[in-house]
């Protein structure tokens, strides 16, 4: 067999700017407000659901992005989470379990001019629809995928989750999970994604920023969304959220700062050890040389890899924000500039005498 | 030229028949293109194994291609060979079957040695046992006369000087028909320009095999198949494959929108993705998914920004797409679902055709879920059949589905070539406005606001201000599209989505019947690509004077409005399929009709011997 040859893409890309090609509102416009992304659909999650935080949020946050409501469409696939498009009123696709990043995928590339969102949940995302997330991640395809993670299935009536801790006692589980879960993290950086950040339903400030980020990331951006199921998995970030707690278990990751945890009097600061193995170390032991400084911008995804994996089942650690945020051209761009490639090498738009050429083909004849 | 007898015929059939590293789908693929240049009317079978290079010299690794070419119109790539091309002791005993006796074998007698004998269980070699003695054999050693007929190319091995072989049976073959061979010329000289002593030593190869014919006794006779008679034209040869892929390009660019594919390589369906990959300047877009429920997706995804959505496969593909197909069912959007069928269950036979997937394309979803099926019947047909799901999929915004197979895939035959000019206006409008007013007055849009003649809801595409909306698969409430679980408003949704299809019927043209007579008491009824064997086995009855009706559909989904008519105005009705009886199943439950199902499911077309058997044995039974 003969090796099959490569080619220099060398093709345009539009670096850094996911909202480029997207119109935006006129300068003049009224300004939008959060009642213009309101649907009129009555929303259905259960009483005091993460859902709810999250929505009122977005809806709050997308006027900020001064985009025409019409060029934004939500993709969601199958749970409570997913109901999301619904509630916008923006253009929406409520697809089927675990399916929407592929289905976004052929929106979001053949329509340039969209904001593409998908909406999904930790079983939709991860266990039914993991295939079409890693390789979206992977693609890298200009959407933002906000995956709601309750650690249960929801919509089922709670069974555990891809998610879901060890040893987790839910309807399909009476004597205890023994699947090993995903941290979605993780995940996504082994899967090359360029843009994973996660963040939490209560913590408003904190998702609206990562939102923005995600949104003028060009590239797949997935936000893991920490989200409480009140009904079937409650309390299940309490830990991170109990005042007196939290300090002492959030690690906030900001760009080029220490990776820190814990409060003035007790903070700790995360080191390199000898064997390249990440630990924390009270603040004052933490040898400058030591000390782990957080780069999201770094080609390398080994380091963010090794924060993600600070966390663990009893959350005695949870990095918080972006861990990674790098450029690679996006699959979209370079599907579209090498179908415009070939239409300006052939000298513009197919004609009726380009396609006549094209059913002619090379070896024809003439009878009569 | 020869001084030896030329013989006029009407028409033969070659099988070129070797390992699949010989080179034998090239070989008719030459050898088709130079036919086709003569003006002669052609239809081609290629049969190859599913394993790329099974081991060389045994019985799973034969590949063979079939060709007819004729003075006449040819409706099948032939049943029987008149002349078989065997390069191996292997291709002999794979084909010697469907030889009659009295046809022409050409034997690579270099290849016939105690080794590969042996391989495929010949204790004698049957060139020389008298066991062949019924049929007119050429012993040629085609290898060793390849090999001394390029000794001077010192710069090749002798591997690569035995590889030209293909070349040299080529250029014998044509002699033998008088093919002209600059075709094949041009052709070398293109895939070989950049080796050009690869290039000299095949062009040499093909010069020696016609110089071996025409000095050679052992051939005294060469043949002449005068061109026939077709309707003016520019014509070229194409495969269903191509010409679905040209299709659906065409009716793109008539309904003025982009073509965007999500496919996942399949055979026998993968050409397709090949052949739309390479046609970007038409502004087609192609994505190859990670799996074909993806494929699907990235389709409906697009359809859903206003794209032509396509996606393309074969039956295994089809049953992982079914939930996506009735989302789109559920969604009302225009989809193309291409199944290329082979032989199932499971992975079945992945090279080889059958029509096993019509009840599969009929029913293989959850829920009430209909679509449009159509299916081609012959490799240019696929081209109208691209075209025409792509008028049903966009004007009534449905998944349509269309089941042709590996049979019409790789087949060829002569096609004359449309001008696009000539080809029907397929322009659609998107929704730009709202369409309906709510309670207080204020213009609304309703995305589920029909339209009265074909029941098919607006196509509203992001990007159109004031026409945010937002569908999915739970069930919807007529007219405005909101969530809605009520019994009564699913009961009429599911009839509305049912009418719809059904609606159809009122957009195509009525069953034609070929009864020429019209007193013919026997109907032969097919669908897809039995129509050339079901054709040329009425031709062959009615030859002997006996009279037999035909009609084939083209739409199996909805039936044409007059098919129950048809059906009950004879008094027997063939069907033949190459299934168990999935077409006869469909008839006898819409029509309430008695069907003779003849079927078949052997990875080969119908023969026309077999198929007028059956007729013949019909109307006996009648008489
Ligand atoms: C093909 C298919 N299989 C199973 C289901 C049932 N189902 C619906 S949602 C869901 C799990 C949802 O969990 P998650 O994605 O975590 O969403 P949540 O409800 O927790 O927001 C399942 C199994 C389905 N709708 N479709
Ligand atoms: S089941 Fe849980 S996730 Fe679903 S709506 Fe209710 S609270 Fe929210
Ligand atoms: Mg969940």
């Amino acid at each position: 067999m003969t090796a099959l040859e490569t080619v220099e893409l060398g093709l345009p890309t539009t670096i850094g700017t996911g909202l480029a090609h997207i119109p935006h509102l006129a300068s003049d416009a009224p300004a939008q407000t959060k009642k213009d992304f309101t649907s009129d659909q009555e929303v259905r999650w259960c009483p005091g659901c993460g859902d709810y935080i999250i929505l009122a949020a977005v809806q709050g946050f997308l006027p900020e992005l001064g985009l025409r409501k019409e060029n934004i469409v939500f993709v969601s696939g199958i749970g409570c989470s997913s109901r999301f498009p619904y509630y916008l009123d923006t253009y929406g696709l409520h697809s089927i379990h675990g399916r929407a990043p592929a289905i976004a995928t052929g929106l979001a590339t053949s329509r340039e001019d969209l904001s593409v969102w998908v909406v999904t949940g930790d079983g939709d995302a991860l266990s039914i629809g993991g295939n079409h997330l890693i390789h979206a991640l992977r693609r890298n395809v200009n959407m933002t995928i906000l995956l709601f993670n309750n650690k249960i299935y929801g919509l089922t009536k709670g069974q555990y989750s891809p998610t879901s801790e060890e040893g987790k006692i839910t309807k399909s589980t009476p004597m205890g999970s023994v699947d090993h879960p995903f941290n979605p993290v993780s995940l996504a950086l082994g899967a090359e994604a360029t843009f994973v950040a996660r963040t939490m339903d209560n913590d408003r400030k904190h998702l609206v920023e990562v939102l923005k980020a995600a949104a003028s990331h060009r590239g797949t951006a997935l936000v893991e969304i920490y989200q409480n199921c009140p009904i079937f998995n409650d309390g299940a970030f309490d830990l991170i959220k109990d005042r007196t707690q939290q300090e002492a278990r959030l690690v906030h990751l900001e760009a080029g700062e220490p990776v820190q945890v814990g409060s003035v009097e007790e903070r700790r600061t995360l080191v390199r050890g000898d064997n390249g193995e990440l630990f924390f170390v009270p603040a004052a032991e933490a040898t400058p040389d030591r000390v782990i400084r957080h780069d999201p911008y770094a080609a390398d995804p080994s380091q963010a890899f090794a924060i993600s994996r600070l966390d663990g089942p009893d959350m005695t650690h949870v990095p918080m924000g972006i861990f990674r945020s790098v450029d690679r051209p996006t699959y979209d761009d370079r599907v579209r500039a090498q179908v415009q490639a070939a239409t300006d090498t052939a000298g513009g738009p197919a004609t009726d005498d380009d396609l006549d050429a094209l059913l002619r083909g090379r070896d024809t004849w003439n009878v009569g | 030229m020869s001084s030896k007898t030329v013989q006029q015929l009407d028409r033969v059939v070659i099988r070129f028949a070797g390992d699949s590293g010989d080179g034998m789908q090239l070989t008719g693929d030459r050898f088709t293109s130079e036919t086709a240049a003569l003006g002669n009317d052609l239809s081609t079978l290629p049969n190859f194994p599913a394993e790329i290079r099974a081991p060389q010299g045994t019985l799973p690794g034969v590949s063979s291609f079939q060709l007819h070419f004729a003075d006449h119109d040819v409706m099948t790539p032939g049943d029987a060979p008149d002349v078989l091309v065997a390069m191996n002791p292997a291709a002999l005993k794979a084909n010697l079957a469907d030889v009659p006796r009295g046809a022409v074998i050409i034997a690579n007698t270099d290849e016939f040695s105690s080794r590969n004998l042996a391989k495929v269980g010949y204790a004698a070699n049957p060139l020389d046992d008298g066991s062949l003695d019924s049929w007119h054999v050429h012993p040629v050693a085609l290898t060793s006369i390849t090999v001394e007929a390029l000794a001077e190319f010192d710069g090749l091995t002798r591997k690569e000087k035995e590889r030209a072989k293909n070349m040299f049976a080529l250029g014998l073959l044509s002699w033998l028909y008088h093919r002209p061979t600059t075709g094949t010329e041009a052709f070398l000289t293109k895939k070989f320009g950049a080796q050009p002593e690869i290039l000299a030593a095949n062009l040499a190869a093909l010069k020696a095999g016609w110089n071996y014919g025409e000095t050679t006794e052992d051939f005294a006779v060469s043949y002449k198949i005068a061109p026939a008679p077709m309707p003016r034209g520019t014509y070229r040869n194409i495969t269903g494959n191509v010409a679905l892929a040209y299709g659906m390009v065409a009716a793109a660019h008539k309904a003025q929108l982009p073509l965007v594919l999500g496919s996942y390589p399949i055979t026998p369906a993968s050409d397709i993705l090949h052949t739309l990959s390479a046609l970007k300047r038409y502004n087609v877009t192609t994505m190859q998914a990670e799996d074909e429920i993806a494929g699907v997706g990235i389709a409906l995804g697009a359809a859903f920004g206003g794209a032509i959505g396509l996606t393309t496969t074969s039956g295994p593909g089809l049953a992982l797409k079914a939930e996506t197909i009735g989302l789109a069912v559920s969604l009302e959007l225009p989809l193309v679902v291409v199944d290329v069928q082979r032989g199932g269950p499971s992975t079945g036979l992945p090279t080889k055709t059958e029509q096993s997937d019509l009840l599969q394309a009929m029913f293989g979803r959850n829920g009430e879920s209909p679509v449009a099926v159509i299916a081609p019947r012959s490799p240019v047909d696929c081209f109208d059949a691209a075209f025409e799901a792509v008028r049903i999929a966009t004007t009534y915004r449905t998944p349509v589905i269309i089941l042709s197979d590996g049979y019409l895939a790789n087949g060829s035959e002569p096609w004359a070539v449309p001008s696009t000019e000539g080809l029907p206006d397929l322009r659609v409008s998107y929704a730009s406005e709202p369409n309906a007013v709510d309670d207080k007055g204020k213009p609304v849009f309703r995305p589920f606001l029909r339209d009265p003649e074909t029941l098919a809801r607006p196509w509203a595409v992001p990007g159109t201000p004031g026409l945010e909306h937002r569908i999915g698969g739970i069930e919807k409430a007529d007219v405005t599209g909101d969530i809605s679980y009520d019994p009564d408003n699913h009961e009429k949704m599911t009839r509305l989505r049912a009418g719809k299809i059904a609606g159809i019927a009122k957009s195509i043209a009525p069953l034609e019947v070929d009864d020429p007579s019209g007193e013919a008491e026997v109907l032969v009824l097919g669908w897809g690509s039995t129509y050339g064997p079901i054709a040329a086995a009425v031709r062959a009855v009615r030859n002997t004077g006996t009279k037999v009706a035909t009609a084939h559909l083209r739409h199996l989904n909805p039936f044409p409005a007059n098919t129950g008519e048809v059906l009950r105005a004879y008094k027997r009705v063939i069907v033949p399929e190459m299934n168990t009886g999935q077409l006869a199943l469909l008839l006898r439950a819409a029509y309430l009709v008695d069907i003779q199902s003849h079927t078949s499911v052997r990875g080969l077309p119908f023969t026309t011997v077999e198929l007028a058997d059956v007729v013949v044995r019909a109307l006996e039974d009648l008489s």
